[in-house]
C-alpha cells in the first residue's frame, strides 16, 4: 500500500511536469494547426535562461522562471513573425521540415555558446527540502510541480472558455476569414497564443528540469515523448492533455518499478492501445 | 585503335600520378601523421575535446617532433557510435592521408570496426578510451591507454565490504558496458563476502529514477552499485538517490568514476557529495606531473571545468605513439612499433602505469575516491585509497 501510494505520487509529479511542457504544443497543434517540432527547443531555451540567471547570476529560482518565460517569448516572437506565419496554412510536411530545422539550429547554437555539459537550475531551499508526507518523503520541488500543473490547467481553461480572448481565439480557429470579417485581428490572436504556448514551454522546461535535465540535445531527445502525449490527449484539448499526461506518467512510472528491464515497452503499448481506440486522442475533436 | 589510344592516355596519367605521389611522399618524409578519431561534435563533443586537449597538452610539453620527425595530428569527427563510418574514416586516414598511426576512438563498436584494417594498412591503433576488454583480442596491433569497465569496477567490491556494506542492489544501463559492470561487480562483491540481492537493468534513455529508488528501498539494500553513461541519466540518478531520501536513510552509493567525471560535478554538486567511486584517474590527483599536465590540458581545452578522464588517455596515448616513432626511426612498421611498447612502463599523470606485454592493455593503479569539496570550494573526486598494479580482469586467463 505504502509502495503503491509512493509510486502514485511519483507518477503524478512526472505526469504534471510533462503536462506543463506539452500543453503549449497541444495548443499550437490543436488551435493553430501548426506541428511545432521546435516546441522542445523553446522549453530548452527557457531552461538555459533560468539556469544562467539562477546559477551564474545568482538571481534566485522565481526570478529565473520569470526571466526564462519572458526571454523565450522574446526569442520566439520574431521567429513567429518571420517564419511561422508563412507556414500557418501550408501542409504538415512543410511545417515539420521548417520546425525541425529550427530545432537543429537551436541545438547547434546552444551547444556552441553553453557547451555540451548539463546545466542545472539551483532550487531555493524551500523546494530542495524533502517534505514528509507520512508514508514517504518527497522532494518539495515535486509538490511544486504538481501544484503548478494544476494552476496551469485551471488558468488555461478559464482563459480559453471564459474570457473574451478565448472567444476570439476559438472563432479565429473555427473560421479565420469569417472572424476577420467580423473585425477580429487574427494575426494578433495567433501571435498572442503562440507567445502563450512558448511561455508555457519555457515554464515547463524550467520546472521540469529535475525530470528532464537541460542539455543541448534536450530538444531532440524528448521530442517523441512530447508528440506522443499530444496525440494521445488529442490536440488542442486541455483536459485531454492532462488525462494523457497522468495516464502515461502513471504507466511509465509503474512499469519502471515493476519490470525495469522492459523499459519503455508499457509506455508505447499504452500509446498504441489509446490511439487504436481513440484515433483523435482521448479528447480530440473531429475536424 | 581508340582502345589503344585510351590505354596510352591512362598509363600516362597513372605514371604522372605515381610521380606526383612519390614527389609528395619524399617532400613530406619528415612529417609523421597521426590520425585521431573521436566525437568532436554532437552529444559527446566534450569527450572529443578532451582527446584533443590531452594530445595537444602532450605536444605542448614535449615539442612537435620526436627524434627528428615532425608529428602532425589529423582529427576526424565521429559524433556517435557508428561502426561503418568509423571504418570509412579509418580507411580514408590510412589510404588518402597516409597516417602512420591511428589514435582516439571513444566507443567500443567503432574500435571493433577499425581493428580489421590495421594489418593490411600496416598501422597500429592506440585506443584513448573505448573500454571493452574484447577489443584487445581482435588485433595484435592495438594498444590501449585508457581503462576497462571490469578493471575499474573490481576493486570496488572489496572496498565496499571493508566499509561494512554487504547487501547490494546493482543498477546498470542496459547496454554492453553496463552489463560488463554488473557482472564484474557481482563477481568482486561475492569474492569479498557480500551479495547482490537484485540486479536491475534500465534502458539507456531513462531520466526519471524514482521508481528505481523505490525498488532499492523495498529490496532492503545497504548499498547501491550504479553504472550509467555520463550525462542526463547520471544527473537524474544521483539526484533521485538523494531526493527520495535513500541517501539520508544511510544507503551507500558506489559507482565507477564514469558517473562522477569532473565535468559533471558542478551540476551534480551536493547531491553527489559522499559518493564513493573507483577509477583510474582524478583531475585532482596529487602529483607534480599531474599538476603540469592539468595546467597544459586546461589551457588546450579553454575552460578548466571541462577537463576529465579522456584527456589523460589521449596524453598517455601520445606518449606511447612517440615511443613507437622513436623505436621505428620514423619508418612505417606497425608490428615493430607495437613490439617496442610491450612492457613499456612510465610515470603518467594518473600514477605509475605499464603496457602489459601480453594483453597490450594498460596496467595501472585504481583509486577509490570520494566526492567532496576542495579548499577553493570546487567539487572534486578526492582520492582516499589506491589499489596498485591492476591489470584488466576481463582479459586475465
Amino acid at each position: 500500500m505504502q509502495t503503491a501510494l509512493s509510486i502514485a505520487m511519483d507518477a503524478l509529479a512526472y505526469g504534471m511536469a510533462l503536462f506543463i511542457i506539452c500543453i503549449g504544443l497541444s495548443l499550437t497543434m490543436g488551435l493553430m494547426r501548426v506541428v511545432n517540432l521546435a516546441h522542445g527547443a523553446f522549453a530548452m531555451i527557457g531552461g538555459y535562461i533560468a539556469s544562467y540567471a539562477a546559477r551564474d547570476l545568482g538571481l534566485g529560482y522565481a526570478f529565473g522562471i520569470v526571466l526564462a518565460m519572458i526571454g523565450t517569448v522574446i526569442v520566439a516572437v520574431p521567429l513567429e513573425r518571420l517564419l511561422y506565419r508563412r507556414i500557418y496554412d501550408r501542409s504538415e510536411l512543410s511545417q515539420v521540415l521548417m520546425t525541425i530545422g529550427i530545432t537543429f539550429c537551436v541545438i547547434g547554437i546552444t551547444n556552441y555558446f553553453f557547451g555540451p555539459t548539463l546545466k542545472t537550475i539551483p532550487l531555493p531551499a524551500e523546494l530542495a527540502r524533502s517534505v514528509d508526507l507520512g508514508f514517504r518523503s518527497i522532494a518539495g520541488h515535486r509538490l511544486f510541480v504538481i501544484a503548478s500543473g494544476l494552476v496551469v490547467a485551471g488558468g488555461l481553461w478559464v482563459l480559453i472558455e471564459r474570457t473574451g480572448f478565448g472567444i476570439h481565439l476559438r472563432a479565429a480557429v473555427e473560421n479565420a476569414p469569417m472572424a476577420r470579417a467580423l473585425g477580429i485581428r487574427t494575426e494578433i490572436i495567433y501571435a498572442a497564443s503562440f507567445a502563450l504556448a512558448i511561455g508555457l514551454a519555457a515554464f515547463g522546461g524550467v520546472v521540469g528540469a529535475e525530470f528532464l535535465p537541460i542539455e543541448p540535445y534536450y530538444a531532440l531527445r524528448y521530442m517523441v515523448t512530447f508528440l506522443v502525449v499530444v496525440s494521445v490527449g488529442g490536440a488542442g484539448s486541455i483536459t485531454g492533455a492532462l488525462a494523457a499526461c497522468l495516464l502515461l506518467g502513471a504507466i511509465d512510472v509503474t512499469g519502471r518499478y515493476l519490470v525495469p528491464d522492459f523499459g519503455n515497452f508499457f509506455f508505447y503499448l499504452a500509446v498504441i492501445l489509446v490511439v487504436c481506440a481513440f484515433p483523435r486522442g482521448l479528447m480530440g475533436r473531429a475536424q | 585503335m581508340t582502345k589503344g589510344f585510351l590505354n596510352r592516355w591512362l598509363s600516362a596519367g597513372a605514371l604522372a600520378l605515381a610521380g606526383a605521389l612519390t614527389l609528395g611522399a619524399s617532400a613530406m618524409a619528415d612529417t609523421i601523421k597521426v590520425g585521431i578519431i573521436g566525437p568532436f561534435s554532437g552529444p559527446f563533443a566534450l569527450q572529443g575535446k578532451n582527446f584533443q586537449a590531452g594530445a595537444e597538452a602532450w605536444l605542448a610539453q614535449n615539442g612537435k617532433s620526436v627524434a627528428g620527425h615532425d608529428i602532425e595530428l589529423v582529427y576526424r569527427d565521429l559524433p556517435t557510435a557508428n561502426p561503418q563510418q568509423a571504418r570509412a574514416l579509418a580507411q580514408e586516414l590510412i589510404v588518402r592521408d597516409k597516417v602512420q598511426y591511428l589514435g582516439g576512438v571513444y566507443f567500443t563498436p567503432d574500435a571493433m570496426a577499425i581493428t580489421p584494417l590495421l594489418k593490411q594498412g600496416n598501422v597500429p591503433l592506440v585506443i584513448f578510451n573505448a573500454a571493452t576488454s574484447a577489443i584487445m583480442t581482435s588485433s595484435p596491433l592495438v594498444v590501449r591507454t585508457s581503462f576497462t569497465t571490469a578493471q575499474t569496477t573490481t576493486p570496488l567490491g572489496k572496498a565496499a565490504v571493508e566499509r561494512g556494506v554487504k547487501k547490494f542492489v546493482s543498477v546498470v544501463s542496459d547496454y554492453g558496458p553496463g552489463v560488463d559492470a554488473e557482472g564484474a561487480f557481482k563477481k568482486a562483491i561475492e569474492a569479498a563476502g557480500g551479495e547482490v540481492k537484485e540486479s536491475i537493468r534500465i534502458p539507456l534513455n531513462t531520466t526519471e529514477f524514482s521508481p528505481i529508488m523505490q525498488r532499492i528501498r523495498d529490496a532492503g539494500a545497504e548499498g547501491v552499485f550504479a553504472f550509467l553513461p555520463s550525462g542526463p541519466p547520471t544527473l537524474g540518478f544521483v539526484k533521485a538517490f538523494s531526493d527520495t531520501g535513500l541517501k539520508k536513510a544511510g544507503v551507500k552509493l558506489f559507482a565507477t568514476g564514469d558517473l562522477t567525471q569532473e565535468s559533471d560535478l558542478p551540476a551534480l554538486g551536493e547531491a553527489a557529495s559522499g559518493m564513493i567511486t573507483s577509477f583510474h584517474y582524478a583531475v585532482s590527483h596529487e602529483s607534480e606531473i599531474n599538476k603540469r599536465f592539468v595546467a597544459a590540458a586546461e589551457k588546450a581545452i579553454g575552460a578548466p571545468d571541462l577537463l576529465s578522464f579522456p584527456a589523460v588517455g589521449a596524453y598517455d596515448g601520445m606518449f606511447v605513439i612517440s615511443k613507437m616513432i622513436a623505436a621505428t626511426a620514423g619508418k612505417q612498421d606497425a608490428e615493430k612499433a607495437v613490439e617496442a611498447v610491450k612492457g613499456l612502463g612510465w610515470e603518467s599523470p594518473r600514477g605509475p602505469v605499464k603496457i602489459d606485454p601480453e594483453t597490450r592493455h594498460i596496467t595501472q593503479t585504481i583509486y577509490l575516491r570520494e566526492v567532496t569539496k576542495d579548499a577553493q570550494g570546487r567539487w572534486i573526486n578526492k582520492e582516499i585509497a589506491s589499489v596498485p598494479d591492476q591489470k584488466d580482469p576481463g582479459l586475465a586467463k
